[in-house]
């Protein structure tokens, strides 16, 4: 069962040859199998969530429709705000925070029948790109437990990937979905700034960060994605738009696209990368796409724009942690004491990093040559994206230059740990829409085909990576259970 | 370039934690020192940007408004469920004293 993609498993459902607390029961089995040696969840809710299934029966039984995810599994990223259960963020500042209100789009989730069964782990704050930076220690890539599972929705890419739950949100500021889903062999997708409501989602980077989905293939992207999507009057930059049938439009294929390779940007990629990524985009061409070199010249300066942007504003998104209405406080003799006590004892190192960088670019003196600088570099990266997507339907990318690492490879380097998101970041500071889906492995490790479309165009984005996935069938690789040391799965 | 030359001063580094609220340990202001530094050589290659004319991305997409509308709201309980510290429907918090 744990093989079945959500669209495979919601006709059973609905046919009553599967029932929802069974389907529950055999995935809360394999988390707890699993959990020991991959550390994907940092909460569960198993009664609450059977008490759910129970009553996703009932209505099934009864003959009524519950919604068009009834009786699902899912995850959610544990920066995303779930009514009566701990949100963390990976950190020891909001390690005791139980949230007054759903996010709304775990309110969309449920009044669509899907049954949430935990939260899970993440880099603090969603910084980083390996879960290396949770408070509450790494999770694993099921590929292989000596490996990051990328980050930061590490936690959220590895119960899918290792077919604890069907599907599972995360959310993307520099590429924290699609480089996690490359990393472990699953399809997620980064929408469109503007589609997805944050309402609920703690802040990291409020121009960049975006909900989106991660699932076993770019159908259930589709499925999940159609019930995220939508105006949402509690967060104003959610904008008012119609939501396509996303499921209706993913047959349409590739035939006649023209797709846009930035060539200049993959020089000096690993040969086994660039052979992946050239089997990957041949098949498309065999689908009837036509592929276009396009020239994208200031991307290269998206990585180091992104570098200034996303920790400026960190540093003032996370100013509200300051131990007075929640979380963490550490006493001190007056208030600024306090605070700054309570930030030192609940901030790990790449968050403080960030904080102290964002403050300093954004201080007098520095701020008109890097912060200033940085946003109008993000409006030529803007433009370049634009005018290639004036030329072509669709642009590809692989989603990382390399594959999963080993863990603490990169700890102790910043800077190389941030090289890791360098083809993912543009796509947020241009508020474009990105998918990954998986292409052949690299070093016996899975990686991803990036698709990245025009702004509101997700449908065609994902049809790409549905005519993929019906001529290749990389997504429905599975890791060995026998390497989990989970035994008969 | 050296690291002792890419490197912020430990003044820079305690000036900004400063100004983030954020007691730091000696080994961290070590650190922050050489690592924010790297980090500011890398993003310094935007200089090479031509960027004459170009305006700045203030805001991501545009705002999305609505009807400015009383809606129901958190009660004092539940918004104080979290507190620290808390005095009758208030956050308590330790006196403020000026600062230099």
């Amino acid at each position: 069962m744990h093989r079945l993609a959500a669209h495979q498993l919601l006709p059973r459902l609905r046919h009553r040859q599967l029932r929802a607390r069974d389907l529950l029961e055999q995935a809360l089995g394999r988390i707890d199998r699993l959990e020991p040696t991959l550390h994907a969840f940092l909460n569960l809710q198993a009664d609450q969530a059977r008490a759910q299934a129970d009553r996703i029966d009932a209505e099934l039984d009864a003959g009524r429709d519950p919604g068009p995810l009834a009786g699902l599994p899912v995850a959610l990223k544990d920066n995303l705000c779930l009514q009566g259960m701990p949100t963390t963020c990976g950190s020891r500042i909001l390690e005791t925070f139980v949230p007054p209100y759903d996010a709304t789009v775990v309110r969309r989730l449920q009044a669509a029948g899907a049954i949430v069964v935990g939260k899970t782990n993440l880099d603090e704050f969603a910084m980083g790109s390996s879960t290396e930076n949770s408070a509450f220690g790494p999770t694993r890539n099921p590929w292989d437990p000596g490996r990051v599972p990328g980050g930061s929705s590490g936690g959220s890419a590895v119960a899918v990937a290792a077919g604890m739950v069907p599907l599972a949100l995360g959310s993307d500021t520099g590429g924290s979905i699609r480089q996690p889903a490359a990393f472990c062999g699953v399809s997620g997708m980064k929408p469109t700034y503007g589609r997805v409501s944050r309402h609920g989602l703690v802040a990291f980077a409020s121009s960049l960060d975006q909900v989106g989905p991660l699932a076993r293939d770019a159908r259930d992207c589709a499925l999940l994605l159609g019930i995220l999507a939508g105006h949402d009057p509690l967060d104003s930059t959610c904008e008012d738009r119609p939501v396509p049938d996303y499921q209706a439009l993913l047959e349409r294929g590739v035939e006649g696209l023209r797709l846009g390779i930035p060539r200049a940007f993959l020089q000096g990629l690993e040969p086994e990368m660039l052979a992946s990524f050239e089997e990957a985009t041949g098949a498309l061409v065999g689908c009837g796409a036509r592929l276009v070199d396009v020239e994208l010249p200031h991307l290269e300066y998206a990585l180091p724009a992104y570098y200034i942007l996303a920790p400026a504003e960190a540093s003032s998104n996370l100013a509200r942690f300051d131990g007075v209405r929640y979380g963490l406080r550490v006493s001190g003799p007056d208030v600024a004491a306090m605070m700054r006590r309570t930030r030192a004892a609940g901030f790990g190192a790449e968050v403080k990093r960030r904080i102290v960088l964002g403050t300093y670019t954004l201080s007098a003196g520095y701020h008109e040559a890097y912060y200033s600088r940085a946003q109008k570099v993000r409006s030529v990266v803007s433009r370049d994206f634009q005018e290639a997507l004036a030329r072509v339907d669709l642009l590809v990318l692989p989603t990382t230059p390399i594959p999963a690492f080993p863990l603490g490879e990169k700890t102790a380097d910043p800077l190389d740990m941030y090289l890791s998101d360098v083809y993912t970041v543009g796509v947020n500071l241009a508020g474009l829409p990105g998918l990954s889906v998986p292409m052949a492995p690299v070093q016996g490790m899975p990686a991803g085909l990036q698709v990245i479309g025009r702004a509101w165009d997700e449908a065609r984005v994902l049809a790409c990576g549905q005519a993929l996935q019906s001529v290749r069938q990389y997504h429905l690789a599975l890791p060995q259970s026998g390497l989990l040391g989970g035994g008969k799965a | 370039m050296s690291h002792s030359q890419t490197r912020l001063s430990l003044r820079e580094v305690d000036h900004v934690a400063r100004l983030a609220r954020l007691d730091l340990e000696p080994d961290e202001r070590e650190r922050l020192a050489l690592q924010l530094g790297l980090v500011l050589e890398y993003v310094g290659r935007l200089a090479e940007v031509d960027l004459e004319g170009v305006e700045p991305t203030i805001q991501a997409r545009t705002n999305v408004f609505r009807e400015d509308q009383p809606a129901p709201t958190l009660s004092p309980e539940v918004a104080l469920a979290n507190a620290p510290a808390r005095q009758g429907d208030y956050f308590r918090i330790p006196r403020i004293l000026e600062e230099d």
